[in-house]
């Protein structure tokens, strides 16, 4: 402080609080906090919403001691290589402690989005009982509870607005889980679900005013008067802005949400095995259309439709459809990501499943959409050259990450060297997490990574030669970040325990399945490291690791 | 460094040597399944141990056809052109004849080489340093292939290419209008199948490799849906094998029971319990729990492609 200066006293408490309301981020937040006693106290009094990146990079006890006044929270258990089956199932990223923390200490709290953690229906149970006003349970990509723990939140929580289970292993226990919910539920605007048609039609009376819409099952033997039926619900909500879901979408049903397609902004047809021209009927309806997930049936034609339709288009996702059989004549190649990235002005993030690409077509795309903040392209079979040229495609590569500046997340795949991870390093300033997957020559590959990408916060790997030089020579790096993965790489325990002693603030996860040899604490140093999950704590060791995790000190 | 480990299938012509050599130690006639379980590799290789349960299980028609085993394997390939599952079947009798459906080794196999699961084949695997690892994995679709040859086998890395397993689980029983896709692709470790129960709300998912045999699985099935009321669709069976019994089958169709009922690979619609245990778990795409009185078209027809395994024998 400057001469002993309060500036905390230049106005009430009440005043910077309501100036604190208007920094955008949390990170502007944490900078006010630390400039005075008095703005730490007042700014950690007024923070109503907290976002935990990973659930054991503090304890739960201690945040919710410093913001006591939180109604919304955010949480994100496992790595995101839990998605594939990376991950031991055992490994962690539990809800209890959080829950029983949050009960405890936040009663007011509204609203609980968890990611990627095992939530118990005893968890589920606790807060349908404790949170009076609970407005907003959203859990993606959990597992560990069933539908009575449903049943629990759907008969408790009087005031539940969004209710969002997208991509949960669910136990389906209680088959009437969904009955529980009042017969007017008049405050329901997001309802993400699985159920079939038939109680579909019979929810969508009840909750007209659905924004946000996620069914199960959208086929069935032809009735027509089902089908009529689900017309007139679906078109009775006026509101709806997103559709989701539609397994096993055959071309009978889906007219039924032509009268509702033009109100859309968001359009998830990832699980219909709908063939190309159906899709392009559809789409073509969906003028307004700002997110599409789609499978890749819908072929280069489809997504030519698409360009010349949806002229709002931001997010594009392509899904394989077959992503393991023998190369099937599916036409859908760069030629339909090149199509899009002319088309759609507005478009800034991609997700896009492929055979072949060339770094042509990058480059064009890297021309075309200098906006990307997010680009994942993965082309299926490891170390796939420019199919054309037959060249590494680090010319393709470099291209998007010089050309978009703003890009936070990125993905890479195909034949690359380490002349791709020194493009990343010395451009990607706003890059925020990177997915890296048999590629790279040697540890050069990594040391670009880590001594470039400032503003790096998630780093995974998997099956590239990087080794304990890059991890050692930028120990400081990794506190920095939120996590790094390194899987079926090059990295020793003994670079692993040295980076355990060196960096007392990161958690050295040391990932063995095997259930043979020796226990970890009594192999060599130049024992291989198979999986290895690094990251920043303030909350020291956990103490819920499984039998095949080690934590080094 | 020696190159690793590689295991192609080869055209089916050249297998029956070593086949022939198998089933021939087969003397007493009596389906010995070992006896006749085959093990991919080229001819006059050993093929490398595999788990019990996962793998490739291929029996040839045994002697019982007449001059020795050489004979009934020619006749396979004169006849469908295709190999046929053998292993078990309808009593004591042998299937023969009609063109079968191909197998798909199971994912865990070849996702498991790869994975963490202290496999042999695993101690090769990491150095990435472009060498593409291949495992004993998956056959591509070959039920149609009218060669009977069946394509060289697909390397598969555990969680590549990086799609969810709710995804994949989902896409697993979602059916492709591709005729030619047939073969659901799980990940390693679980093979989830819908069921679907006449007059129920719900569908559910099971994971048929949580199961050893049917008395296992229809009891999981009954827990799940007992709040309907469910006959006796649990243990079919011809006594002492897993199979179908005739006269057990038309009693509980004359009653108004439920009968549990799957779709094939072939999309043909069958009883529960008409194959070995493995075999079904190969083949089944979905399952359904009708009412017995509308099974009742369908029995015969399941019967009857037993019936006629049955008499193709001989």
């Amino acid at each position: 402080m400057v001469g002993g200066f309060r500036w905390a006293a230049m106005f009430p408490d009440e005043v910077w609080e309501h100036v604190f309301s208007f920094l955008p981020a949390d990170a502007d937040r944490n900078a006010a906090a630390l400039v005075c006693r008095a703005w730490y106290r007042i700014e950690r009094r007024s923070r109503w919403r907290v976002f935990v990146g990973n659930c054991y990079a503090v304890e739960p006890a201690a945040a919710v001691r410093r913001f006591p006044e939180v109604r919304a929270a955010a949480i994100k258990g496992k790595p995101h290589f839990a998605d594939f089956n990376l991950v031991p199932s055992d490994w962690g990223g539990g809800a209890e402690a959080w829950v029983e923390a949050m009960v405890e200490g936040w009663p007011h709290l509204e609203e609980l989005r968890l990611k990627r953690m095992v939530v118990s229906d005893d968890c589920l149970e606790l807060i349908a009982r404790c949170f009076k006003n609970f407005k907003v349970l959203s859990l993606v990509s959990c597992e560990g509870f069933s539908t009575a723990g449903l049943a629990a939140i759907a008969a408790n929580c009087r005031n539940l607005r969004e209710l969002d289970l997208h991509e949960n292993e669910v136990e389906d226990n209680c088959l009437h889980w969904m009955s529980h919910f009042p017969e007017s539920f008049a405050s329901l605007v997001t309802l993400n679900i699985a159920c079939l048609e038939e109680r579909l039609v019979g929810l969508l009376h009840r909750v007209p005013q659905l924004v946000d819409l996620g069914t199960g099952k959208f086929a069935a033997q032809h009735h027509p008067e089902l089908f009529s039926k689900l017309e007139s619900a679906i078109a009775g909500c006026k509101n709806l802005k997103s559709l989701s879901g539609f397994w096993e979408a055959g071309p009978t049903y889906l007219p039924a949400i032509y009268s509702v397609c033009e109100g859309l902004t968001s359009l998830n047809l990832s699980y219909a095995t709908i063939q190309g021209p159906e899709l392009i009927k559809l789409i073509s309806w969906c003028k307004n259309l700002q997110r599409l997930w789609v499978m890749d049936l819908i072929e280069d034609d489809g997504l030519i439709a698409v360009a010349a339709s949806c002229k709002l288009l931001q997010e594009l996702r392509v899904f394989p459809s077959d992503p393991y059989g023998a190369a099937q004549p599916i036409s859908l190649t760069e030629h339909g990501l090149v199509a899009i990235s002319a088309g759609c002005p507005m478009l800034h993030s991609v997700l896009y499943f492929c055979r072949q690409m060339t770094n042509a077509a990058l480059l064009t795309v890297a021309k075309n959409c200098p906006n990307f903040t997010c680009f994942r392209l993965c082309i299926m079979e490891p170390h796939t050259p420019d199919y054309i040229t037959r060249q590494p495609l680090d010319a393709g590569f470099s291209a998007i990450v010089e050309s978009c500046k703003h890009l936070r997340r990125l993905s890479l795949s195909g034949l690359l060297t380490d002349l791709v991870f020194k493009s990343i390093g010395a451009s990607a300033n706003c890059l925020e997490m990177l997915s890296v997957a048999f590629a790279g020559d040697g540890d050069a590959g990594l040391h670009y990574i880590l001594s470039g990408c400032k503003n790096l916060r998630k780093l995974e790997i998997r099956d590239c030669p990087f080794g304990d030089k890059p991890l050692l020579d930028n120990a400081a790096k990794l506190e920095t970040m939120r996590s790094l993965w390194m899987s079926s790489c090059s990295v020793t325990l003994g670079a692993c325990r040295q980076l355990a002693r060196k960096m007392p603030l990161l958690n050295v996860e040391v990932i063995n399945e095997r259930k043979r040899g020796l226990p970890l604490e009594l192999q060599p140093d130049n024992c291989p490291v198979e999986k290895l999950y690094i990251y920043r704590t303030v909350a020291g060791p956990r103490s819920d690791t499984p039998s095949c995790v080690w934590i080094l000190r | 460094m020696s190159p690793p480990l590689e295991h192609d299938y080869i055209g089916l012509s050249e297998l029956p040597f070593s086949a022939a050599a198998a089933a021939g130690a087969a003397e007493d006639g009596a389906l010995n399944l070992k006896e006749t379980e085959l093990r991919l590799g080229l001819p006059g290789s050993e093929s490398p141990d595999r788990k019990e349960k996962v793998g490739l299980t291929l029996g040839l028609l045994p002697k019982v056809f007449g001059s020795g085993a050489k004979r009934g394997f020619s006749d396979a390939i004169d006849g469908a052109g295709k190999w046929e599952l053998t292993s078990g079947g309808c009593g004591s009798e042998v299937e023969g004849g009609k063109g079968g459906a191909l197998f798909s080794p199971r994912g865990e196999d070849g996702g498991g080489q790869l994975s963490g699961h202290g496999n042999a084949g695993k101690d090769v695997a990491p150095k990435a340093d472009g060498q593409e690892r291949k495992a004993a994995g998956q056959v591509g679709n070959s039920a149609g292939n009218d060669r009977g040859v069946a394509p060289a086998a697909k390397a598969q890395v555990v969680g590549w290419p990086p799609i969810r397993s709710y995804r994949k689980n989902t896409m697993a029983t979602n059916p492709s209008k591709d005729k030619e896709d047939a073969d659901e692709k799980q990940g390693p470790g679980c093979l989830y199948v819908k069921v679907s129960m006449d007059g129920a709300p719900y569908l559910r998912k099971v994971d048929l490799k949580a199961y050893n045999n049917y008395k296992e699985l229809s009891s999981a099935l009954e827990k799940m849906f007992s709040c309907f009321t469910i006959g006796q669709c649990g243990s079919h069976g011809i006594p002492g094998r897993d199979g179908l019994s005739e006269s057990r089958l038309t009693d509980l169709l004359n009653g108004s029971e439920y009968v549990l009922t799957y779709e094939d690979k072939d999309g043909d619609w069958m009883l529960v319990g008409d194959v070995p245990w493995e075999m079904f778990t190969n083949s089944c795409k979905r399952m359904r729990i009708m009412k017995g009185s509308d099974a009742i078209g369908l029995a015969p027809r399941a019967m009857e492609k037993c019936k006629n395994r049955i008499r193709i024998s001989f």
